[in-house]
């Protein structure tokens, strides 16, 4: 995690913008492996009862292209989306968003969305899961580079004849 | 016509059956699994989610087996299993200049900035079976590279510099709208259709279909001299805005194929000569696919810019209509359903015909042959 | 308002099985329909942000989604509306009635039929449908219905529409086949008069 990404999510939940670090984690959540977030999840120890609210769900988001990369939108295709809502006892609600068809992600991203919103816990959630997913989610996009970076053609030029 | 035919429960049955048994194929090999298919026939995997215009690998990838590899079936399945599924909205456009490349190439500017990235191609490599691929033998992590590169530049924006490629948006920017025109899975096709639903179409549309069609273009049925500006593979951000939270959250990742597709253009009345672009988007890596659906974009452009209509790929009522395998597959292969009375209809048609044309030769022959005895 | 039980209002008062619930209204509105003038039972138990109604909440549930736009009446118009109804069934709030598949109001706050849309010729379908809360369904002026679905003519009086609905649904009617469809909702029940029902003053017909 960067410095920058940091300040983003612990200037979670100040009054001024209290969505910010929620956006940060869900964002993490929704990219990160069910089974990564549930090890994540186990190190801050017992989590409290959640009641579902809505799913989790799947559905379909629709997702859009602009024409020629960077003009007007298109319907490019849709995706299936898995989406769930809990609350806590304490009233708290999460939400959760995620591309593909895991419940089971979807329903525990929504427990520690809601869990965050509680402001009690926040620096637990972001050092045990949001800065570790964090972490592995930019591990990964860098060796993606890195290894496109090893299939970059270095031209040189061959000079012929005199001067 | 349609009659209803009772019977055949039990050959259904066992037809079910057997294409269950034929699918297993020989017990003493292990059964294939989903992520198998995920994981390496990801291409395959990629052309249905592509053209059932539904990303979700895993269900892909079952479709893929349960249609025991036939992809139009797969595309079928899938289709009908979106059709199960509540939408929950739309997502923001997705930015593929912010794409997390694996390959970036360009044919028309050797030294852009990011450079030419090859990434996983086929391209270079000999076409000659593999043995050992038959076998099982380790393959070795992709080599990495320290550094990590540049961002990648669109060729559209070096061009734009001097102003010689038209704008993604042709009209004035501040009226670029924020939503399509229409969404093709909702409204029924009318024609003319927009560049926005005609891109719908096309994302969706057959492979093969398409490529014969951008090839056409080429041969000199609509010619559109055509040079791959800008072909883009990689992953990039999904993000929705959820209105209960009031704010945009990224829902995760997905991997597409871009083409930008340069055209030369001499100009119109109404427009200076410039290079015009046909643009590709395709779910997964399908470099062929976005590359057929850029030719196709643009010779479907033909009305806008002036350019006569004259051959198959300039004509988006043929072009859209046909693009869908799955709907051209329902009516080709609703052939083979019992269609026993209209057959019983045209068979007496053709006996009545056929028995009017002998009697009338006859008649003649009569005639023939007594002015032949006169 | 804090951001907690600002979600808590909106996460709550939906269906509490939404599959069943939702088919349930959903029979109801095309029992409605298939024979205007005639009552029936909306899922019970529904709590909207007031000032919404537990029936408008029902059939906002069972047919309003992402693809169909709403338009709200002033008085429905707030955030607790809306929040709710972005949660519950995520349908757009647009401000123009004649781009909306769905409007809301009560009896007192009603839009002119006008300023919906009829839909169009190759597409009368696409015409809003009018969603009405009244008073009662008796105690009004006493209105005679005629059309599809009804055997000859039938009698109804929901309280509270406003002296001009009759020559607005005269106007409706002369679109045919295009047309405002209305939805008539009292607590949990509802009734329908689709565009094809003819209206009339049952003080008119006696004159007559």
């Amino acid at each position: 995690m960067t410095a920058s990404q940091r300040e983003h999510a612990t200037a979670a939940g100040s009054e001024d913008d209290p969505g910010r670090g929620l956006k940060a984690l869900m964002d993490i959540l929704a990219a990160s492996p069910g089974a990564e977030i549930a090890a994540a999840a186990d190190a801050l120890g017992e989590l409290p009862e959640a009641a579902p609210v809505r799913g989790p769900e799947t559905g379909l988001v629709m997702l859009r292209g602009r024409i020629g990369g960077d003009g007007a939108p298109f319907n490019l295709g849709e995706a299936a989306v898995t989406r769930a809502t809990v609350r806590l006892a304490g009233g708290a609600v999460g939400h959760a968003y995620a591309l593909g068809q895991d419940r089971e992600k979807a329903r525990l991203s929504a427990v520690l969305a809601a869990l965050w919103s509680e402001g009690t816990r926040r620096e637990a959630i972001l050092r045990d899961v949001l800065e570790p997913l964090a972490e592995a989610r930019a591990a990964e996009t860098s060796r993606t580079r890195r290894e496109a970076a090893a299939t970059r053609v270095d031209f040189f030029t061959m000079v012929r004849g005199d001067d | 016509m349609y009659v209803a035919v009772k019977g055949g429960e039990a050959a259904i049955a066992n037809a079910h059956k057997m294409l269950a048994d034929r699918r297993r194929g020989d017990r003493s090999l292990p059964a294939i699994t989903v992520e198998q298919l995920v994981e390496q026939l990801g291409l395959a995997v990629d052309r249905v989610m592509a053209e059932a215009s539904l990303y979700a690998p895993a269900l892909a990838a079952l479709a893929v087996k349960q249609a025991r590899g036939d992809m139009i079936e797969a595309i079928f399945l899938l289709r009908a299993y979106r059709t199960t599924l509540p939408r929950f909205g739309a997502s923001r456009p997705l930015e593929t200049g912010e794409m997390v490349a694996e390959r970036r190439v360009s044919a028309t500017y050797k030294d852009l900035p990011g450079g030419q990235v090859l990434g996983p191609t086929f391209d270079y490599t000999h076409r000659l079976l593999d043995p050992e691929l038959a076998a099982d033998a380790p393959v070795d992590p992709a080599p990495a590279r320290e550094h990590e590169g540049e961002p990648l530049t669109r060729v559209s924006d070096i061009l734009a510099h001097e102003d010689l490629i038209e704008r993604a948006f042709t009209g004035d920017p501040d009226q670029m709208p924020e939503e399509p025109s229409g969404d093709l899975t909702r409204e029924p096709m009318e024609f003319p259709m927009p560049r926005d639903l005609r891109l719908q179409a096309l994302a969706r549309g057959d492979e093969g279909f398409l490529l014969a069609l951008g090839y056409s273009t080429q041969r000199g049925y609509g010619r559109t001299h055509p040079f791959a500006g800008e072909i883009r593979i990689g992953e990039v951000e999904v993000e929705m805005d959820v209105p209960e939270l009031g704010f945009a959250v990224a829902l995760g990742r997905i991997r597409v194929t871009e083409c930008q597709m340069v055209n030369q253009f001499a100009g119109s009345a109404k427009l200076a000569p410039q290079f015009t672009r046909g643009y590709g988007l395709v779910f997964g890596q399908s470099e062929r696919k976005a590359m057929a659906m850029a030719l196709v974009d643009r010779s479907l452009r033909a009305g806008e810019l002036g350019e006569d209509r004259v051959a198959p790929a300039q004509d988006e009522e043929f072009v859209i209509s046909h693009a869908d395998n799955v709907q051209a597959t329902g009516f080709v292969e609703h052939l083979k359903l019992p269609h026993y009375v209209d057959f019983q209809a045209e068979l007496d048609l053709v006996r009545r015909l056929r028995a009017e044309f002998e009697a009338a030769r006859a008649g003649k022959d009569d005639a023939t042959a007594r002015e032949a005895a006169e | 308002m804090t951001m907690a039980q600002f979600d808590t209002q909106a996460v709550s008062g939906g269906f509490t099985d939404p599959v069943f619930e939702a088919q349930a209204a959903f029979r109801a509105l095309m029992d409605a329909s298939a024979r205007p003038g005639t009552i029936h039972d909306l899922p019970a138990g529904l709590a909207p942000p007031a000032p919404l109604g537990a029936g408008s909440g029902a059939v906002m549930l069972a047919l309003c989604d992402p693809d169909t736009p709403v338009w709200l009446a002033e008085a429905l118009r707030g955030e607790a509306v809306s929040a709710w109804i972005a949660f519950q069934c995520g349908a757009p709030i647009v401000g123009d009635g004649a781009s909306a598949a769905f409007a809301f109001a009560a009896a007192n706050d009603m839009p002119a039929l006008s300023a919906l849309s009829a839909g169009t010729q190759e597409y009368p379908d696409r015409a809003t449908t009018l969603v009405v809360e009244v008073e009662a369904f008796e105690g009004g002026e006493e209105i005679m219905i005629e059309g599809p679905g009804i055997l000859g003519r039938s009698r109804i009086a929901p309280m509270g529409l406003p002296h001009s609905f009759l020559n607005e649904r005269a106007g409706n009617r002369a679109l045919f086949p295009r047309g405002v469809d209305v939805v008539l909702v009292c607590g949990s029940r509802v009734m329908a008069l689709p565009r094809s029902t003819v209206l009339s003053r049952k003080s008119e017909q006696e004159a007559n």
